[in-house]
Parts: C-alpha cells; sequence; structure tokens
C-alpha cells in the first residue's frame, strides 16, 4: 500500500511539473492525463472505487480530450513553442517554493482527524443515497446548472448576424 | 421534511424555465418587452411572499438548507436586485437585440443561485450555489457579442473564478479534515471545541482569500474594473448590488461562526484588507475617465467599509453590514442604471460626455448626483446612515484608528464625486439633444431614489429589521 501511495504521489506531482515546463501545449496536456491518473491511484488506496471511475472517466476521457481538441482547433505557429514560459518565470518558481513550504510546514504539523471506520465494499450505494436525500439540493441545482451552462454555451457558440 | 422551506427558491427556478419555455411557444420577437416586465413582477411578488416569512428561523435536509432571518434579508436583497435589474434590462434592449428571454432567465438563475448560496448549511450546497452563480454571471458578461470587451471581461471573470474557487475549495478541505465534517454547525462544533491546529490558520487564509475574490476586496480585485466595464451595464449593476452582497451573506456566515476560535488572527486580516480596500478603491477612482471604472473603483471602495462591519464582530457589526448592502442596493443601482441608460442611449461611457447632463436630462443628472452623494456618505441620504453604523460599530470594538482613516478617505471620495457633479452642472455639453429615458428605468429609478432619500431621512424601519436579523443570527 505504501509502495503504491509513494509511486502514485510520485507520479501526479512530476507528472504536473512537467506539465507546466514542458514547452509542447499537447505534450503538456498529456502529462496532464497522467497527472489525473496518479491520482485517481491515490483515490483506489482511499477505498474511494467510484471516485476513481469518475475521475478517469471525466478527467482523463472527457476533460483532457476536449483539452486537446480545443489546442487543435485554436493552434497557430509553431506547436513545439506553444506554451512558452513568460518572463516571470523566476519570481513565479520562487512564490511557489515559499508557499509549497509554508504549507507542508502547517500541514504537517497539524493533528488530522484519521477515520476509524472500516471502508465500505462499494461506495456508489451510500453516494447515491446520500445525493437523493441529504444533497438532494446540490444535485437539483446541478441540473439547473447544467442548463444555464447549456443556453449559454448556445447563445456564445452562435454567430453574431450580420446586418 | 419540509419543502415550504424553500418554495421561494421554487418559484424563482419556475418562472426561470418558465420564461424559457413560454419564449420558445411565443415564435415572435415583438414580447420581450412585456417578458422584462413579467420577470420584474414574477420577482416582485415572490419578494412579497419572501418579505412576510423573514421571521422563519428552521433547518431542513439534516441541517444542509438553513432558513433563518439571515438568510431571508438576503433574499429579499437579491429578489430586489433582480426586480431592478430586470427593470433595467428592458431598456438596454437596443443594445442587446438577441436572445433577450434568455438573458431574463440567466438573471432569474442568478437571483436564484445567489438565494441558495446564503441558504447553505453545509460546503457542498454552498460550493455549487457559487458555481452556480459564476456559470449565470459568466454568460450574462458576454453577452455584448459584437463588442470586443464583452468577451475580454467574461474570459477574466472565468479564469479569475477558477483560480478563486480552487482556493475556496482548499481552504473547505482543509476545513474537512480537520473536523470529518461538511456542515457549517459540524465543523464550528469541532473547531470550538480545542485549541486551533496549525492548518486551521491556513484554512482561515485560504478561505478568505476565496471569498475577498468573490466580494473584490484589495488586492484580490484586478478582475473587478475590467469585468466592470466590458459587461452589458445592467449585469454590471448585478455584480455590484447582488454578487457582492452575496459574497458578503457568506462572509457572515462562515467567519461569525466557524472561525470563531480564530477570530484575532481574522479580525487583523480582515481589518487589513479593509483598509487597504477602502483606500485604493477610492484613490485609484479619482484618475478614472470612464464611468463604469469609475463606479466600480467606487464599488471596491465601498465594499472596504462593509467589511468593517466583520472586523467589529458581533451583532452590531452584523447590522451595520446589514444596513449598509441593502442601501449600496439602491444607492449604487441608481449610478449604474444612470450609465445603463447613457451609454445605450448616447452609447459612450466616458465621464468627459457627461458634460451638461443637467441640461439633456434633470431627471437623469439628479438620479446621478442623490445616488453618486448617497455613496460618498453625504448627510441626509441613506449612504450616510449606513456609514455612520459601520464607523460606529468599530469604534464601539475599539478600532478607532480604521473609523478615522474611514472617515478621512470617505472625504476624499465626496471630492471626486462632486468632479462627477460638476461635469454634469456646470460644463456646456456638446451635444443638445435630450437623453430619453424607457419607463421601466424611469421607475426602477424614482424607486431607488426615493429609498435612498427617505432611509437618509428615516432610517428606523430599516434599522428595526436589521436589528431583528442580526439578533436571531447571534441570540
Amino acid at each position: 500500500m505504501t509502495v503504491v501511495f509513494w509511486i502514485a504521489a510520485a507520479l501526479t506531482v512530476l507528472a504536473a511539473l512537467t506539465m507546466v515546463g514542458v514547452t509542447n501545449l499537447v505534450h503538456s496536456a498529456l502529462a496532464l492525463a497522467l497527472s489525473l491518473l496518479g491520482i485517481a491511484v491515490l483515490f483506489i488506496l482511499l477505498s474511494a472505487d467510484f471516485l476513481a471511475a469518475i475521475q478517469i472517466l471525466i478527467y482523463v476521457g472527457a476533460v483532457v480530450v476536449l483539452l486537446v481538441f480545443g489546442i487543435m482547433l485554436i493552434q497557430r505557429g509553431d506547436m513545439k513553442e506553444s506554451n512558452l514560459p513568460n518572463r516571470y518565470v523566476g519570481v513565479a518558481t520562487l512564490v511557489v517554493l515559499v508557499v509549497v513550504g509554508l504549507f507542508s510546514w502547517l500541514i504537517s504539523t497539524t493533528d488530522w482527524q484519521v477515520s476509524t471506520a472500516a471502508p465500505v465494499p462499494s461506495t456508489v450505494e451510500p453516494i447515491a443515497r446520500l445525493l437523493f436525500t441529504r444533497y438532494i439540493i446540490p444535485f437539483e441545482v446541478a441540473g439547473l446548472l447544467l442548463l444555464a451552462a447549456v443556453i449559454g454555451a448556445i447563445i456564445l457558440a452562435r454567430e453574431v448576424k450580420s446586418k | 421534511m419540509n419543502y415550504v422551506l424553500f418554495l421561494p427558491e421554487l418559484l424563482v427556478a419556475g418562472l426561470g424555465l418558465l420564461l424559457l419555455v413560454v419564449h420558445l411557444l411565443w415564435r415572435t420577437q415583438d414580447g420581450s418587452r412585456s417578458f422584462g416586465y413579467f420577470t420584474a413582477a414574477g420577482l416582485a411578488a415572490i419578494a412579497l411572499y419572501a418579505y412576510f416569512n423573514l421571521g422563519v428561523n428552521q433547518t431542513t435536509l439534516e441541517g444542509t438548507w438553513v432558513s433563518d432571518p439571515l438568510a431571508a434579508f438576503f433574499k429579499l436583497l437579491f429578489l430586489l436586485a433582480g426586480i431592478l435589474v430586470a427593470l433595467s434590462s428592458i431598456s438596454y434592449l437596443r443594445v442587446i437585440k438577441e436572445y433577450f428571454t434568455e438573458y431574463l432567465m440567466l438573471v432569474v438563475f442568478a437571483t436564484l443561485s445567489m438565494m441558495l448560496v446564503v441558504s447553505a448549511g453545509d460546503l457542498i450546497s454552498l460550493y455549487i450555489g457559487l458555481e452556480f452563480m459564476a456559470i449565470c454571471f459568466c454568460v450574462l458578461t458576454c453577452y455584448l457579442k459584437t463588442s470586443p470587451k464583452s468577451p475580454e471581461a467574461a474570459l477574466k471573470y472565468i479564469v479569475i473564478n477558477a483560480f478563486s474557487s480552487a482556493v475556496l475549495l482548499y481552504g473547505f478541505s482543509l476545513l474537512f479534515g480537520l473536523t470529518g465534517s461538511v456542515s457549517i454547525t459540524g465543523i464550528t462544533q469541532a473547531l470550538t471545541a480545542s485549541d486551533p491546529q496549525p492548518a486551521v490558520y491556513l484554512a482561515l487564509v485560504l478561505v478568505l482569500a476565496g471569498f475577498s475574490f468573490k466580494t473584490s476586496l484589495v488586492p484580490f480585485h484586478m478582475w473587478t474594473p475590467d469585468v466592470y466595464e466590458g459587461a452589458p451595464t445592467p449585469i454590471t449593476n448585478f455584480f455590484a448590488i447582488g454578487s457582492k452582497a452575496a459574497g458578503f451573506g457568506l462572509m457572515i456566515r462562515v467567519f461569525l461562526t466557524v472561525f470563531s476560535a480564530t477570530a484575532g488572527t481574522l479580525v487583523l486580516l480582515l481589518a487589513v484588507l479593509s483598509f487597504l480596500t477602502f483606500t485604493i478603491g477610492n484613490l485609484v477612482a479619482l484618475p478614472q475617465t470612464n464611468i463604469k471604472r469609475f463606479l466600480a473603483y467606487a464599488s471596491i471602495g465601498s465594499a472596504g467599509y462593509i467589511i468593517m462591519g466583520l472586523v467589529a464582530g458581533g451583532r452590531t457589526g452584523v447590522e451595520a453590514i446589514l444596513f449598509y448592502l441593502m442601501i449600496n442596493v439602491f444607492s449604487t443601482f441608481g449610478a449604474f442604471g444612470v450609465a445603463s441608460v447613457f451609454g445605450s442611449t448616447v452609447g459612450t461611457d466616458e465621464i468627459a460626455d457627461y458634460a451638461g447632463l443637467s441640461k439633456r436630462s434633470p431627471f437623469l443628472a439628479l438620479v446621478m448626483l442623490l445616488s453618486t452623494l448617497s455613496l460618498a456618505g453625504v448627510p441626509g441620504l441613506a449612504g450616510f446612515v449606513a456609514k455612520f453604523y459601520v464607523f460606529l460599530a468599530l469604534v464601539h470594538k475599539g478600532f478607532a484608528w480604521l473609523a478615522l482613516v474611514g472617515v478621512v478617505i470617505s472625504i476624499v471620495s465626496v471630492f471626486y464625486f462632486l468632479r462627477l457633479a460638476k461635469v454634469m452642472y456646470v460644463y456646456e455639453a456638446s451635444e443638445k439633444e435630450p437623453v430619453r429615458v424607457d419607463a421601466s428605468m424611469q421607475l426602477a429609478l424614482a424607486a431607488s431614489m426615493v429609498v435612498t432619500v427617505v432611509f437618509g431621512v428615516y432610517p428606523t424601519p430599516l434599522v428595526n429589521l436589521v436589528g431583528q436579523v442580526a439578533q436571531a443570527f447571534l441570540p
């Protein structure tokens, strides 16, 4: 378990760093997919099988594919130089290092709540039950949110009528 | 489960869906104006219902839905803002032209999302509500597709909003990790039971940063002027009177409960944010030449005063914030409303073009004068009473220095609002053609000015109302 965790964690972080570091946008997208897969492995280690499946289906499957499509449709110029760092790269690295250091220090000195309950064999059923009882309002609101998003997308994507 | 508790939300959602369906059956473009009036009337009826149910204090769905006077007060505020925005949108029809019913539907949904946010009793409902709000506002911001500034504003909004949501969610995840609960009451109980852990401070900073983006406090305000400038002016108005109030509603609900164990740090951070916000907002407003950017910075500045209520904390602080937010709806609406009419009829947002407005439309010039003076806090208008309450609450809690700086900056803000008055009343107009104001806009502007003047002279009813709300929230 621990070995798998460290491998998955290292994979996630290294892939995320690669995503930011490489200069080819398509390579960035692939690194992002790898990083998201690493998170899916972490979910499995936490016995969250449903979340892991959703993570792979939606993030790796849909979001990254959409991203690649987006890159393909709007790409112009040389793909090898499509993700260049700007002139703030030095300052940004410094800020990120300070923030990571500070966060790690605060997080590592805290006593976290550890659940002692045994993991449930399947998480799908409890999640469904919660969605239709306690979280019924967020669930319904998510439906309205998608409706608003779909209508918004149609309005924004339609061409402007010329007079 | 008590369905009556979310009847207002069901009605608002129904109104939005009705607009969508009826428009498809209607099949003509002429009805747009009547749809606008229909939306305003529907929201007004729901607001009336909400007003008579201000006293309800219950939770349902295992605490994920809170129907308390605080939520009800904010719902009333959002509904009033929604009515004003719907009315002002009717006169903006000559700019929007296409998909007006969908626009109204999104305005109704945006109102709904804000109502959901203030009633959320747990972090999941709260976050979904915030995302709903962001989607509605993003599409509405982008409605002027032919203007290059509108899509740019929408893109900036969506990117900044995604970033702030990520920060907020990180804070929420830490809170969940610390307490094992997502409900606000559960987290509060767990956090107040023991001494604060180091990660509580991290969560505090992250949640504060996330909310500060939503309420555009300095230094998290960078998106505000661009988005306010690029969005259709009625939507700019909605940002300034609705979305901002939703952010403050959340701050009241989360900071005065969840982080009460770390109140010392919180108050210090809020005091710094307040100081930065009202000084930078007001001082940067001075050199602006575009009316929407100018009012955007003025609105950032007033957020600095509103947050003083949280610095003061306690019942008096909550009362001061609620009072200020309600007055802000009417005063800010007046200012942006005039900008909306002027921008859509004359076709310019430059302050220099407001020269001689008193001759071209005495009504618009008067509304602009009254609302900006109210925003500046000139005695006799509601804005003065609002600022007075905030400063009083601060002095009461021993933050006299902050109140003093606030008063000084407030006087500076009177100067730049008077500069606008000078442009409107003293300078000669280059064009003499009168500016026509639609009946809907006349109604909305006149109503908001009546409220601004009446509460400036006789604020007692609103004071009593916010007193009761604060009493119920912090018994």
